[in-house]
């Protein structure tokens, strides 16, 4: 077959797949060490979205410098200094099992052929969607944080903030902060999820001080805040979100939906936690385990972060969700594996190095592991999806819909999918997967049952005038003809 | 113990269809497979219902099954989005020029309504069209269905005429005893039945290995690729000359381009991965024919497995040697002439002539 990719498959020694924390630590080692790296981001620059990065256009001034805008910059600069070949704004969009990593830049397509690789690619969140999840005004606490610190844009004027976890706190803190007004917080946990939490979230108390002030500057405020609570359903009334909620027991449960109470804002911006992206281990048909403490469904790996598949790893929130401390670790971890196994760096040096590190990881992944019980999935809290209710937003699917298929004897995700194109949008299922999986698992038993969507390419959308680039009809390598 | 009239093994079109009309005539039955019900090549193909792409043998065979799928409320009591449209296959050479025409001569030849027409008349029919072809094939009975809801309706109508399905049950072996046949289940459980017909698609030669009959089923990976959904660009269903494209755009405005371009796979692992090399080969050839085409997106690549015997004709009859066991398969563009198919087959079980001529798997056996 002629080739007619526009550059040719370029080879190296390890590719790293995403430029967060975990990417460019692992990239850095690696490189470090001697190994060819290149690291491939969609975005911009590196710092993935935790330290994500201004636009070039309009940099802070001092003053407004974050430290993790500092974190970030230290990143970026790790990159800048290294021998490591660095490609942004470039979407991978295939990665097959021998390595073969194809992308989609400003420049048109590319393709690097890795001895090993390294997916880091992070995390999604979670949204358990509710009446009016799809309106204008509702926001993903993630996504109000890249506005935030990113951007340098209040999500609204006056912003209810919902959900759990850490992102919670720092969505409130950084509106306040900002100089936005939060008109309330509703917390999916209540005051004992915190205190439970407490012992675990004391290894790291340079961080719990953090929390402990952030939360202090929301009380200082005034915020009302409503714990142990969820939204039911949010209405647009002229220009206001009347936002219901109702208490919760652990399990998701919404105690007493008769005693509803209603809290307003021009936005909510809402989160149910964080799951590991496997979008590309799925791709590759490793193994997977559900595991509700690491955030949901995780490629199976062993201690120096190989999955299942020879020769590729996996580093950061990808392996469960620890936070960006950990992820640090465990991207230098993987990198160090990936060398070793390279024969790029020798076992000794390996066992040596990687001693100091395991032992950081431990305290980092602690204060990770609080913080994602405090966003740990509560299969109950499907009840807010009404059968009115759109769970797939790219296809319009409806709770009614889903609960037909599944009732008309689809007992798999993957004939689910078939029957109702919840997941076959252009998101390829990043926002619903969780909502679904949680209702078909509550019908079939588990959400090792219900399993998992094939992973299928590409990863993200591709403009087609991009995949074909300019050709004549003698270009196209037509196979031999159809039998007659 | 669970006894049966007949067992089909392979819930795909040609099972399904096979069992519903078995059932409609008293018959006890089940179908079982490995996992839900026309969740591989009978979900995952293009849906295409031409007779462009279909094997001049089969052209008869073709066009009972287009009037079924245009006819599903009849039997199958629900809808697969059957849509009807004109069909062209287009020839942009010379060469393909030559090869169209001794095409359209032979589906002809069968009984085909095609009909060879210029270039310009092509893009009346389809103003979508690359101003560059030089003539096309003509049919009006084309059209397309959505073939991933093909489980939905099939489940519903099997439960309806009362067939047992056992889904996610993987068949390990089956047992020849004095007047049963004996199915067992790889997790040692195991039922009986009278009949067995066996329609497991590509993986027709190890089942027919459980009965030590020899037959070669080659098995294609067809790569398929959908677009986000995008404003209208045309409005019927598309081929080339040699058979390899396959483009329509659904109701939804999501356009699905195939054509049998090879991913990687194997009968072993189903469908593992595609070939970026192919994916943009094909799509080339699918902007070469509808331009527009160049403004979408490339939204989802998947995998579907088709069977293929040696001489890539169908084997549809009783396994040779064992008395009550039949076999369904290896139908080109099977999806089309599925339910035609299956109805054929159910007549020779129940002991009627049928309609149209089988195809006797004796012929391909290794001797």
């Amino acid at each position: 077959m002629t080739k007619i990719f526009t550059n040719d498959v370029k080879k190296v020694d390890l590719v790293v797949l995403g430029a967060g924390p975990a990417g460019v630590a692992a990239a850095n080692v690696a490189s470090k060490e001697g190994a060819e790296v290149v690291i491939i981001d969609e975005n911009s620059s590196a710092g993935g979205q935790i330290y994500r990065a201004p636009p070039n256009e309009f940099q802070p001034q001092n003053s407004f410098k974050s430290d993790e805008f500092r974190e970030g910059e230290k990143q970026r600069n790790i990159l800048e200094n290294s021998n490591l070949t660095a490609l942004f704004k470039h979407r991978v969009w295939s990665v097959s099992s021998d390595l073969v990593v194809s992308t989609v830049g400003p420049n048109g397509l590319s393709s690097w052929h890795a001895r090993s690789l390294i997916i880091a690619n992070g995390a999604l969140e979670r949204i358990i969607p509710f009446p009016g999840w799809t309106i204008p005004g509702v926001i993903g606490l993630a996504a109000s944080t890249i506005l935030l610190k990113s951007q340098y844009v209040l999500p609204g004027q006056s912003t209810v903030v919902a959900g759990c976890g850490p992102l919670l706190i720092a969505v409130a803190n950084g509106i306040i902060k900002s100089g936005g007004k939060v008109s309330a917080i509703i917390d999916l946990n209540s005051k004992s999820d915190w205190i439970k939490a407490f012992p675990r979230l004391l290894s790291r108390p340079d961080q719990l001080f953090k929390g402990m002030s952030w939360f202090a500057n929301i009380m200082k405020a005034g915020i009302k805040l409503y714990g142990g609570h969820a939204v039911t359903n949010t209405k647009q009334v002229d220009n206001v979100l009347r936002i219901s909620i109702a208490p919760i027991n652990s399990a998701g449960s919404i105690l007493d939906s008769k005693n509803q109470k209603i809290v307003e804002g021009d936005c909510l911006a809402i989160g149910h936690g964080l799951f590991p992206s496997t979008e590309i281990t799925r791709l590759l048909k490793a193994k997977h385990i559900y595991d509700p403490l690491k955030g949901g469904w995780v490629p199976l790996i062993d201690d120096d972060f190989r999955s299942s598949i020879p020769g590729v790893y996996i580093a950061g929130d990808a392996t469960g969700i620890s936070g960006a401390f950990s992820a640090v670790q465990k991207g230098r971890i993987a990198g160090m594996a990936a060398v070793r196994d390279l024969n790029v760096m020798s076992s000794q040096k390996y066992k040596a190095k990687i001693k100091s590190e395991l032992i950081i990881l431990k305290k980092n992944e602690n204060f990770g592991k609080a913080a994602v019980r405090l966003m740990k999935f509560r299969p109950e809290l499907i009840q807010t999806i009404t059968s009115e209710t759109i769970v797939c937003r790219c296809e319009d699917v409806f709770r009614s819909e889903i609960d037909e298929a599944i009732e008309s004897g689809a007992r798999d995700l993957n004939q689910l999918k078939a029957w109702t194109r919840c997941g076959m949008g252009p998101c390829q299922g990043r926002t619903c997967s969780e909502a679904i999986e949680a209702i078909l698992a509550s019908k079939v038993g588990s959400r090792e049952l219900a399993g998992q969507w094939t992973g299928r390419t590409p990863l993200r959308p591709v403009p087609i005038e991009q995949i074909i680039g300019k050709y004549t009809y003698e270009d196209i390598p037509i196979p031999e003809n159809a039998p007659l | 113990m669970e006894k049966f009239d007949v067992a089909v093994v392979g819930g795909g079109v040609m099972g399904c269809s096979t069992v519903l009309h078995l059932s409609r005539n008293q018959m006890r039955t089940i179908i079982i497979d490995s996992g839900a019900l026309c969740r591989e090549a009978s979900g995952t193909n293009a849906g295409t219902l031409t007779l462009n792409m279909t094997r001049a043998a089969l052209i008869p065979y073709a066009i009972k099954g287009w009037e079924l799928w245009n006819n599903t409320e009849k039997w199958l009591f629900g809808g697969v989005g059957t849509r009807k449209v004109n069909g062209l296959s287009l020839a942009f050479t010379e060469e393909e020029e030559e090869l169209l025409f001794k095409r359209v001569e032979a589906r002809q030849a069968m009984g085909a309504p095609i009909k060879f027409i210029s270039g310009r008349k092509a893009q009346l029919l389809e103003p979508g069209l690359n101003d560059s072809v030089r003539s096309a094939a003509w049919c009006n009975k084309d059209g397309f269905t959505i073939a991933y809801l093909t489980g939905h309706a099939f489940r519903r109508a099997l439960k309806q005429e009362n067939v047992s399905v056992r889904e996610y049950s993987k068949v390990n072996k089956i047992e020849i005893e004095k007047n049963y046949f004996k199915i067992i289940f790889e997790n040692n459980e195991h039922l009986k039945a009278k009949r067995i017909v066996l329609a497991g698609g590509v993986w027709l030669e190890e089942m027919l290995n459980w009965l030590n009959v020899k037959i070669k089923i080659k098995c294609l990976i067809n790569q398929l690729i959908i677009t986000e959904r995008m404003p209208p660009v045309m409005k019927t269903v598309l081929s080339i000359a040699n058979g390899l494209l396959s483009l329509k755009q659904f109701d939804n405005g999501t356009v699905l381009i195939g054509g049998g371009w090879q991913g990687i796979g194997d009968k072993k692992r189903g469908g593992v991965e595609s070939i970026p090399e192919n994916l943009i080969g094909n799509i080339r050839l699918a902007c070469h024919v509808i331009p527009k085409l160049r403004y979408g997106r490339m939204v989802r690549v998947w995998l579907g497995l088709e069977a293929e015997t040696a001489d890539a004709l169908p084997i549809i009859g009783k396994i040779p040697g064992i008395s009550n066991a039949y076999v369904i398969g290896s139908v080109h563009s099977g999806y089309a002439s599925g339910p035609y198919m299956g109805w054929l087959l159910s007549q020779l079980i129940m002991e009627q002539e049928p309609e149209m001529p089988l195809f006797d798997p004796n012929r391909l056996i290794n001797k």
